[in-house]
């Protein structure tokens, strides 16, 4: 239970610390930033049920009017601009990445966490973040999608950092990833 | 760690933040759903007058809050001048910035403890479900101490790295980060247990 406790904690400051890696802005201001790195992290490592936990964590203390999301950002505004969507997305994106990297075994963890992450982390975040776009701009979802494209490619690099870093992380400490403990 | 309340103490600090969200909740279904344009504009002009009420710094303060959504606003211009309607996007983007700057007016006048009071009271119904609401709050404490204390390190990484090579650490950085990060969480979770455990650390 404390260890459950420490490590949910523990990775939704991570995903605060990963938002301090400067941003690049593409256009249309979505920045990419690593937090969405951090996310996939979440899932990968922690697994499915305690990697939706942190990343709800860190959604709860950005609301609650803590600056952690990149560039110095929070509160309860964000929850209602173009990018709440993908905000929103976060703790589902950490859930599905992380319950592909717990069931999919058969293949080598890198793999398995860089297809969960892009699954996850992609698929899934961009659905939310662009009904989210749609709403907010009144744009309908094959408009609000065409928006989002150009960001796509930035998080591929991404997802296959995240498979990387997994599989690392399996090396150095097995005990740590606790998706295929 | 420093919350996005304000420091210009305004009498809405002393509302009840519960009160203050159930309105936010209020005012944002009601946003979405207006279509007149005059409306949005008498809606607009008030939140600015609210802003405007506590003084320069308050204003300019939470006028740079809303700097994130130029880009949108940008997008929005340019779409409607090219679709020829014009108003159906002056009321989305009234709309967007008014939401958006209503939401950032309660946390800008609401401190972090009535904030963390009122989940405390969202999440009291969990617990006649046996659901140790207790862990919740040891993580909140637990992440606004850990945030910190993580940037420190991975500066400290950064300048090892710097120290002893001519390129940027990038991602690389992040393995040995997360390492440390989690060895970190491991003797915390101890220290938590050698006291006595989740339950006996909340009592006390």
């Amino acid at each position: 239970m404390e260890k459950n406790v420490a490590h949910i904690a523990l990775y939704a400051a991570l995903i605060a610390a990963l938002g301090l890696i400067p941003k690049i802005t593409l256009a249309f201001g979505v920045p990419i930033t690593a937090q969405s790195l951090g996310v996939m992290l979440c899932g990968t490592v922690l697994g499915a049920r305690r990697g939706a936990l942190a990343v709800l964590l860190f959604l709860l203390l950005v609301a609650l009017g803590l600056p952690l999301l990149a560039g110095g950002r929070g509160g309860l505004g964000l929850f209602a601009s173009p990018t709440a969507g993908f905000l929103i997305g976060f703790p589902v994106a950490a859930f599905v990445t992380g319950l592909i990297t717990e069931k999919w075994r058969g293949a080598p963890l890198a793999l398995a966490a860089g297809i969960a992450s892009v699954i996850g982390g992609i698929i899934v975040m961009y659905a939310f973040g662009i009904v989210g776009m749609s709403v907010t701009l009144d744009k309908s979802l094959s408009e609000a999608a065409m928006l989002v494209t150009a960001f796509i490619p930035g998080d591929v690099l991404k997802a296959a950092i995240a498979g990387m870093l997994t599989a690392a992380l399996a090396k150095a400490r097995p005990a740590y990833v606790l998706s295929r403990a | 760690m420093i919350s996005l309340t304000s420091p210009v103490k305004t009498r809405a600090h002393d509302w009840p933040a519960g009160a203050k969200l159930a309105a936010l909740c209020v005012v944002t279904v009601v946003l979405f759903r207006v279509q007149d344009i005059w409306v949005h504009l008498a809606v607009l002009a008030g939140i600015g007058g609210i802003y405007a009420l506590p003084g320069r710094v308050f204003l300019l303060t939470g006028l740079r809050r809303l700097r994130m959504l130029w880009p949108f606003l940008a997008l929005i211009v340019v779409w409607h001048g090219l679709t020829g309607t014009p108003v159906q996007g002056a009321v989305i983007a009234l709309r967007l910035v008014s939401a958006v700057a209503f939401a950032n007016l309660v946390t800008m006048t609401t401190r972090l403890d009535d904030m963390i009071a009122v989940v405390r009271w969202l999440a009291s119904p969990l617990r006649r479900f046996g659901v140790k609401t207790q862990a919740l709050e040891l993580a909140i404490a637990l992440v606004i101490r850990f945030t910190p204390v993580l940037i420190d390190k991975g500066t400290t990484l950064t300048q090892a790295w710097r120290a002893r090579s001519g390129r940027t650490p990038g991602w690389r950085i992040i393995l040995p980060f997360t390492i440390l990060a989690m060895d970190d969480a491991d003797h915390v979770a101890d220290a938590l247990r050698a006291r006595g455990g989740l339950q006996n650390v909340m009592e006390s």
